[in-house]
């Protein structure tokens, strides 16, 4: 269900740059999706399928991602380490005072069109 | 080699996007809450398990604010009213929102709902302080989508463990207050609210939480006091 949420998102923003260029047909999108958005590669095909072929712009269109590892942040030391398995705790200094710097969004980064 | 050629002709195009998929929610979220400042409307929003006592902490609040705060509530739910009705019963406008499916709402989705909202107020000749947006019961996916809320709240119950902040830690991340419902039944769970505690500052260092038992109202006037002075700093 998170995952057909995003799916929606894309193909909003899909649609908007697409109509501002002109394209009729969608063939791919690809996208980075963050290790710590918590989307499953299974049900995110699967929503995208069932919601890209209700459009005309985007039925049969692949979704192609890479994965992006999640990165903390220690605002102690500066030191940026993956976020699994090592968690909050920076590996470094100790300190608990981390943020997730990296990994928790998903990007579009280009669409191919004919 | 025919294959080819026609791979050729077909003239592919790749236009770059480099856009966030949170991007968009993130800037309609902002807008909802510019807006809603200038209104004099604060909008809290509250997400926590499905059973954790949402709808009975609302009641509660409720009836300590009303007196001096027009108080309005969105129950976000796959189906059903039930919640709805509930919210009625104590004298707060009330409305109820679908999201077909969704397990989540957004910030588009809030907009259409606080208009739904307003206007059946405005039917009953009040305008709204507080409204209330009362997130699908779920620990995942509401923390993901800025809805535009003034402040974010969550509610952990006991039977769910204190151990769900590390489980869940964005929803922790994002939320300016907790509370620990149903402290009443604390003794027969393996619960610490000093446990909790940690594993909350762990997510998020310092913000309050409030241990209540919203079936009785105990340790709620804490909550609403805290409501209160965050509605007055925002005015």
């Amino acid at each position: 269900m998170h995952e057909l949420g995003v799916v929606f998102y894309i193909i909003d923003a899909v649609t908007e740059t697409a109509e501002a260029n002109g394209v009729g047909h969608v063939d791919r999108v690809s996208l980075e999706v963050g290790e710590a958005t918590g989307i499953v590669p299974d049900l995110f095909q699967e929503a995208w399928r069932w919601a890209a072929d209700r459009t005309d712009l985007l039925r049969g269109a692949a979704l192609s991602s890479v994965s992006v590892p999640a990165m903390n942040r220690c605002r102690a030391c500066g030191l940026e380490y993956p976020a699994f398995p090592a968690g909050p705790t920076c590996p470094s200094c100790g300190s608990g005072d981390t943020v997730l710097a990296a990994g928790d969004d998903v990007t579009i980064v280009s669409i191919e069109v004919t | 080699m025919a294959m080819a050629v026609d791979e050729r002709e077909r003239e592919l195009r790749v236009i770059e996007v480099r856009e966030s998929v949170f991007a968009s929610n993130d800037r309609a979220a902002d807008e909802l809450r510019a807006a809603n400042r200038e209104d004099g409307l604060f909008l809290l929003n509250l997400m926590s398990s499905p059973g954790s006592g949402k709808t009975t902490l609302l009641t509660r609040v409720i009836e300590r604010l009303q007196p001096e705060t027009t108080i309005g509530v969105m129950e976000a739910d796959i189906d059903s009213d039930v919640d709805a009705r509930a919210i009625d019963e104590v004298g707060a406008v009330a409305v109820q929102l679908h999201t077909g499916g969704m397990c989540h709402l957004d910030a588009g989705m809030t907009r259409r709902g606080l208009e739904e909202l307003r206007a059946a107020a405005e039917d009953a000749g009040l305008s709204l302080d507080l409204a209330v947006l009362e997130n699908v019961g779920n620990l995942v996916c509401p923390a993901e989508f800025d809805t535009g809320a003034t402040k974010n709240v969550a509610i952990l119950s006991v039977p769910e463990g204190d151990d769900k902040p590390l489980k869940y830690p964005l929803m922790f991340q994002v939320v300016d207050a907790v509370v620990v419902n149903k402290m009443d039944v604390a003794p027969y769970f393996d619960f610490s609210l000093e446990q909790a505690e940690k594993n909350v500052h762990l997510r998020h260092p310092g913000i309050p939480l409030f241990p209540v038992c919203a079936k009785t109202g105990d340790g709620v006037d804490a909550f609403c006091d805290w409501l209160r002075d965050q509605m007055k700093l925002d005015a």
